[in-house]
């Protein structure tokens, strides 16, 4: 990342040339100077506000310039907050060229597509369902060119292959940006109404509201994922298991819970279910946890109450959903022999037979303090062996087909937001067993 | 409950002056009385039924407040008066309700007269001024402004009805209760008031066809807020089940940290604490106890206020650290840390969480008539240990919900 590499700064290069060819025909045109004023200066206090305290870019005032200047001059609106915006990564002017050219050629392209269906004449006489049509045409016009020149700048600079660059760009900001759009539209028809600038101003505030709201979202359930990371990492440090168990068994989890077809938001669930399934253990004394000998029978009874403790904990929290049901029958056994309860079969939740595979293959191929890790073949085949009296043959099997196909890279994930695993390649229908 | 019954009554009166005024002289315009009419009863049938927020349906009450401040449409003047305004606002969110009634949701009443009454306040204070031709000499973007002021009076008025709506109904003091909903129209508050004004005005420009294509901005706003809401609810859930694990490892009694939360969220809000410090002070009640985890041995029953000082202050001191690991705001970590330390030291969030954990220690050692015990004992304390102030407060807390001990979860 430190080298831009030189293609990338032509790229730059060209398409800042392109918006200057756009800008050119300025003088000719009789822009409304100070419109152009007033609406760059608020792109660049919206962009100060906005983009920098809570991330994100801000369309509608920009929108607003391309349904309301000529194709020259709203191309200019996004210059000064480019220029005076502060940029943390180097090249600083590299980056800036760029935030104000590509802008710039999407507003240039809105404004023109815009201005070719006589949305202009619609936004002045409020022509309504019809003005619609130009604006629709404009934002789909500045989606495509923001996604085009994106899906470039990733290829050139990271060296994403093209194809890949551009999947998804398009269709993830449409929905956003019209609506956008629509506030921008607003915002010009009433700022070429009696009303004037003041009413147009008005717009903004329920977007600015908006967009705050959800970074305050998003800063909520980071400080969630870092609550539920800490209360794993406890468990780790007090068992003295090797770091990262539970994160791995969450991981085990989900690769069997994709190759059995479940959605994504059972997916999900199954993660949490491996991460926390031995979250329980905070309620068993540290000394019986790392003891190294054998166990009287009344300590192992304290042990093996940590799956009820478990539950006990996370019993209230509602998102968790079925994981709570997996992380007090983690420990069932196919056979009937296993605890709190002793289910046989399918009495046992399909989660729990998840989670107890997923436990078993982990704590098989990692080092503990009683026992060295053991290849992945040979805990598969342990599995197998076990498969039927202790665990579920259908996971043992699932499991041993997503482990022929993605391999088992446990991510050293101790550092991470647990939802932040990379997920493997999405398992794209196919359930039938692959070739080993 | 005087206060209650004054805002009901009123209500009431006004909706029934509307609604008579309204069948004496009939509805002028009907396409854009239903037009709103159908805006608001949608915005009514997506309010939350959630737990407390502050603004549960912002599309109801933005539509309603923009037909209360509707002046033309399409550049053709409207004709529609005060009790007009009053009884369509009125109709349509009780349409919108039906649903919420049928699904066992309870009534909604203090909303319903609440709203009668602001968007009352601003079809009064809007409409036969404007119906007289007062205001056609403001023009343009004075108009605009005369709006706003409009609204942010209304908004005013709304948060004081508010404020006394609450106080009546929970007995919390009415200081801090008006300045949270005051601050609380900075938030989501402002842009209810600014997308009424400026549904008003774009109707007045461009016709009916502004309202659904304003709505879609607003209703982002709301899906953002509903979600912050929610995130909100899971991370006090996960909080309390962390502070649970002291309980389930045993070293403390059953229930403990909900009861020390709730008492001192109670005397928090005695004491006038704001909305965001009563969020640290639950945070750091439910996990004052969290560093006992830490311990190799558990303090019998989990008494922390019966050990020496240096002790407790060790304790805080680990659980301090814990809080900090869990990426909880860091201020619910100091509280934790210091709720151990001499009383003049501490912040007022950590002598609360401290009275109050004393209190509840010793009320449940001491049986039957243990809280007056508690109380008596904490009075007589060393006047460093617990702030007075804050002592005096509980008693009122307690005192007001009647001294009993609160039933273990």
């Amino acid at each position: 990342m430190e080298a831009v590499p030189a293609r990338a700064r032509g790229y730059v290069a060209c398409v800042a040339l392109l918006a200057v060819l756009c800008v050119l025909p300025l003088p000719a045109t009789h822009a409304p100077w100070w419109a152009l004023a007033l609406l760059a200066a608020l792109y660049a206090a919206c962009e100060h506000v906005v983009g920098r305290r809570l991330g994100g870019t801000f369309y509608p005032v920009l929108l607003a310039g391309a349904f309301l200047l000529p194709p020259a001059a709203a191309a200019l609106v996004p210059l000064p907050a480019a220029l005076f915006a502060r940029v943390e990564q180097r090249p600083v002017w590299l980056r800036r060229v760029w935030r104000a050219a590509q802008p710039s050629l999407a507003v240039w392209a809105a404004a023109r597509v815009h201005g070719a269906l006589g949305g202009r004449d619609a936004v002045v006489g409020c022509d309504f369902p019809y003005a619609l049509v130009p604006a629709g045409a404009a934002v789909l016009a500045f989606c495509l060119v923001l996604a085009a020149l994106d899906g470039g700048i990733l290829a050139t600079a990271e060296h994403v292959p093209l194809r890949r660059a551009w999947r998804g760009l398009l269709s993830r900001s449409l929905a956003p940006v019209a609506v956008h759009g629509l506030a921008g539209l607003m915002m010009a028809v009433l700022w070429r109404s009696p009303y004037g600038p003041v009413a147009a101003l008005l717009v903004l505030l329920p977007m600015c509201v908006s967009c705050w709201v959800f970074a305050q979202y998003h800063r909520e359930r980071a400080a969630h994922q870092a609550t539920i990371r800490a209360l794993v990492q406890a468990v780790d440090i007090k068992d003295g298991y090797t770091r990262g168990h539970s994160e791995r068994v969450g991981q085990a989890s989900v690769m069997i819970a994709r190759e059995l077809g479940m959605d994504d938001e059972r997916v999900e669930v199954l993660r949490f279910a491996g991460i926390l399934h031995d979250v329980g253990k905070l309620g068993v004394p540290t000394r019986l946890l790392r003891k190294d000998g054998p166990l009287t029978p009344e300590e192992r009874r304290i042990i093996e109450l940590h799956p009820e403790y478990g539950h006990e904990m996370v019993r209230g929290i509602s998102f968790l959903g079925e994981a709570r049901t997996a992380i007090l029958h983690h420990h069932e056994r196919l056979d009937g022999s296993g605890y709190p309860y002793g289910l046989a079969g399918g009495q046992i939740p399909e989660c729990a037979r998840v989670v107890a595979v997923a436990d078993a293959f982990d704590a098989m191929t990692s080092t503990r303090s009683y026992s060295r890790a053991r290849p992945v073949e040979t805990a598969v085949t342990e599995l197998e062996r076990c498969a039927g009296t202790q665990f579920d043959p259908r996971m043992v099997a699932a499991l041993a087909r997503a482990l022929g196909r993605h391999g088992w890279h446990p991510a050293v994930t101790a550092d991470e937001a647990p939802c932040g695993i990379p997920a493997q390649e999405p398992v794209t229908g196919s359930r039938s067993g692959a070739p080993r | 409950m005087t206060a209650l019954r004054l805002i009901h009554g009123s209500a009431a009166l006004v909706a029934a002056a509307a609604l008579a005024v309204t069948f004496w002289s009939g509805i002028h315009e009907r396409g854009v009385g239903l037009a709103f009419g159908v805006l608001i009863a949608v915005g009514e049938l997506t309010r939350w039924s959630g737990a407390q927020v502050r603004q549960a349906a912002p599309l109801g009450t933005a539509g309603s407040l923009s037909y209360a401040l509707l002046g033309a449409d399409a550049g053709q003047p409207t004709q529609h008066d005060a009790p007009q305004v009053v009884t369509i606002v009125l109709a349509a969110s009780l349409l919108g309700g039906v649903p919420h009634i049928w699904c066992g949701r309870s009534p909604t009443l203090d909303h319903l007269a609440r709203r009668v009454l602001t968007v009352g306040f601003a079809a009064v204070c809007f409409q036969p001024l404007y119906n007289k031709g007062v205001f056609t000499q403001w023009s343009g973007p004075a108009y605009a402004v005369l709006l706003v002021a409009l609204l942010v009076l209304t908004a005013l008025c709304d948060a004081v009805l508010a404020a006394a709506l609450a106080h009546s109904r929970t007995r919390w003091p009415f200081g801090p209760l008006l300045r949270d909903e005051l601050r609380g129209l900075l938030g989501i508050g402002s842009a209810v008031c600014a997308t009424g004004a400026v549904m008003a005005l774009a109707v007045a420009v461009a016709g009916l066809w502004a309202l659904p294509v304003f709505c879609l901005p607003l209703l982002l706003t709301q899906l953002s807020v509903r979600r912050y809401a929610a995130v909100r609810a899971t991370y006090r859930q996960t909080i309390a089940s962390l502070a649970r694990a002291t309980e389930i490892a045993g070293y403390t009694p059953a229930g403990h940290a909900r009861r020390v939360a709730a008492l001192s969220l109670a005397v928090g809000r005695d004491l006038g604490l704001t909305e965001a410090e009563l969020t640290v002070l639950e945070y750091a009640a439910l996990m004052h106890d969290i560093g006992q985890l830490s311990l190799v041995d558990p303090v019998p029953a989990g008494a922390t206020a019966a050990l020496p000082a240096q002790e407790q202050r060790r304790i805080a001191l680990l659980g301090g650290a814990v809080v900090r690991q869990t990426g909880v705001d860091a201020a619910v970590a100091v509280v934790v840390e210091r709720q151990a330390d001499p009383c003049r030291e501490q912040p007022l969030a950590a002598r609360i969480v401290r009275a109050v954990n004393a209190y509840e220690e010793k009320a449940r050692e001491a049986g039957s008539d243990g809280p007056l015990r508690a109380l008596e004992e904490l009075r007589l304390a060393t006047a460093g240990d617990y702030a007075p102030e804050v002592v005096e407060s509980l008693a009122r807390v307690l005192s007001r919900d009647c001294l009993t001990l609160p039933v273990a979860g």
